[in-house]
């Protein structure tokens, strides 16, 4: 077997399928933050709650009501988005009018409170989820080993953040939410329920995050923490990417995991901080973010 | 103070009484008076922060704090949103025409959805704006001033709203670009639309309206026959500081 600067091909394509994996959950949850602030310009706190939320009703269904994974990823995001849909409501919607420091505050809290309910229920050490049946065992591919589950979530992944991209860039319902995100008092003024699509954006994007909590049920224990670790990388992938923009978030979630993976193979020591050093990187050189509009 | 002039007869299809409006604390309405008829062209001129935009965006529902009056075909529109009071049929053209920077040409033209039957048909369209047809898969904003100002009237066509408000339609553009907004405008009135339209440049309006009201720190302060407008020149260039 060959090798590439002394490293194992092994080791060296199991890092960059962990790599994308990770970037999968990445660009869902940062387009799902960028689909957001574009319409609310809140940037959302609750996200990796919300993310949490969707892994504990995957386990929900299965252990309280036998539903399967397939359905539950499905439902999950359903359940989770309605929850979405109430906080814009009931909480967002009050807030809209003023600085959107509050949207972030509030957002920070509730992602706590959340967080709180979590783990006073179900501990903080983490509930199995089993993978399901289909997706078990893997491949070997001669210069690696595919688990399945693993290239599901990877092919998942894609196709969610394809088709979002496609619905906001490529439809007429897109074409509205462009248009609102853009200059909502004119959007309006044209006859176009505004109000009821910042609804429905901030229960999509929550949907987002819940879809990625399910994919995420399998591969990580279902722990009341594991969206506050993961969020604080997501904005860091948000920032990178720049605020609000869809491809942006997309790519730069699935190069950002990449980067990281590769980061594991050749220098192991910077991989928890080379994402933060590109974010100042990029800060530093194009503060919009790389496919971020200036202000 | 000038009252509305009942013109022809006909029961107003915009009637505003004693509107007033706000930006944050700050009072920029101090009661509007205007009445418009069906199918005319009315004006409204005036210095530089007189009220004109203010009053159309306060007609449109857009502005967040305003009272008085605002009836449309009869129905008092006061307290209601503005997409509510875009789907009762009337059209907007904000004053730098709105065009959307993140929308194709052909998006924005299909943006604002129809409010009522008997709007063009984008053939229709493309016959009065020839231009927009070949720049349709194009930026909005890649548009050139005249063809942003085309791309604004003509989505609004499309809805099928017959009263159209435009906000200062000839603002930066090239003295051939105008005229060519001018024949729309009078067009537009032979089809039977009632257009009012906000302007600095009273010769254009001149040449497109048949009444004016002049707006001076926030209030109606006269009206004049676009036939009498020949006499009243010189009172005018007083209102207008030109």
């Amino acid at each position: 077997m060959f090798e590439l600067l002394g490293i194992p091909p092994q080791a060296l394509f199991g890092q960059v399928l962990l790599g994308l994996i990770n970037g999968s959950f990445y660009a869902i949850l940062s387009l799902g933050l960028a689909v957001i602030f574009g319409l609310l310009n809140i940037i959302n706190f609750t996200h990796g709650a919300q993310y949490m939320m969707g892994a504990f009703v995957a386990w929900m269904c299965l252990n309280y009501f036998g539903i399967n994974y397939w359905a539950a990823l499905l439902l999950a995001p359903i359940v989770v988005g309605a929850t979405g849909i109430a906080i814009e409501r009931l909480l967002l919607k009050r807030i809209a009018h003023v600085d959107h420091l509050y949207g972030l505050l509030l957002t920070f809290g509730l992602a706590l409170i959340i967080q709180g309910l979590f783990r006073n229920q179900y501990g903080s050490s983490g509930l199995a989820y089993q993978i399901p049946a289909e997706l078990r065992g893997g491949q070997n591919l001669g210069f690696m080993f595919l688990p399945y589950y693993r290239g599901w979530v990877v092919v998942a992944s894609l196709v969610v953040c394809l088709a979002t991209w496609f619905l906001i860039e490529k439809t007429r319902l897109g074409a509205y939410l462009r248009a609102a995100t853009e200059n909502p008092t004119l959007t309006q003024a044209f006859g176009i329920n505004v109000p009821l699509l910042v609804t429905l954006t901030y229960g999509f994007g929550v949907a987002l995050a819940a879809f990625a909590g399910v994919l995420a049920a399998p591969i990580y224990s279902v722990n009341p923490n594991m969206g506050a670790d993961l969020i604080i990388v997501v904005f860091a992938v948000v920032v990178i990417g720049g605020m609000g923009s869809i491809l942006g978030a997309i790519v730069t979630g699935f190069s950002l995991g990449l980067i990281e993976g590769l980061t594991k193979v050749f220098y192991p020591e910077a991989s928890a901080t080379v994402i933060f050093i590109i974010m100042v990187l990029v800060l530093l050189v194009k503060p919009a973010g790389l496919f971020g509009r200036a202000a | 103070m000038a009252k509305p002039a009942a013109s022809a007869g006909a029961a107003p299809l915009l009637s505003v009484r004693g509107l007033e409006a706000w930006y944050g604390e700050s009072h920029v309405l101090h009661g509007i008076d205007l009445d418009v008829a069906p199918g005319e062209v009315v004006t409204l001129l005036g210095r530089n922060g007189a009220g004109k935009t203010t009053t159309l965006k306060s007609i449109m529902g857009v502005m967040a704090r305003r009272k008085g009056s605002v009836s449309f075909e009869g129905k008092e529109t006061i307290g209601l949103p503005s997409r509510t009071i875009a789907r009762l049929g009337i059209g907007y053209v904000p004053e730098e025409r709105g065009i959307y920077a993140s929308l194709s040409v052909e998006e924005n033209l299909l943006l604002p959805p129809q409010v009522r039957p008997g709007g063009l048909s984008l053939p229709q369209i493309f016959e009065l704006f020839p231009n927009i047809k070949e720049r349709l898969k194009s930026q909005g904003t890649k548009l050139s001033g005249g063809e942003q100002q085309m791309l604004a009237i003509g989505r609004i066509l499309r809805t099928g709203a017959h009263l159209l408000l435009l906000d200062e339609p000839t603002e930066g553009l090239a003295p051939v670009i105008i005229d060519q907004i001018g024949a729309t405008i009078r067009k537009l009135k032979q089809e039977g639309y009632t257009i009012v339209l906000v302007e600095q440049n009273f010769r254009f309006a001149a040449t497109v309206a048949d009444r004016h009201y002049v707006v001076e720190q926030g209030k109606v302060i006269d009206m004049i026959a676009n036939a009498d407008l020949d006499a009243n020149i010189d009172k005018l260039h007083g209102y207008l500081g030109v």
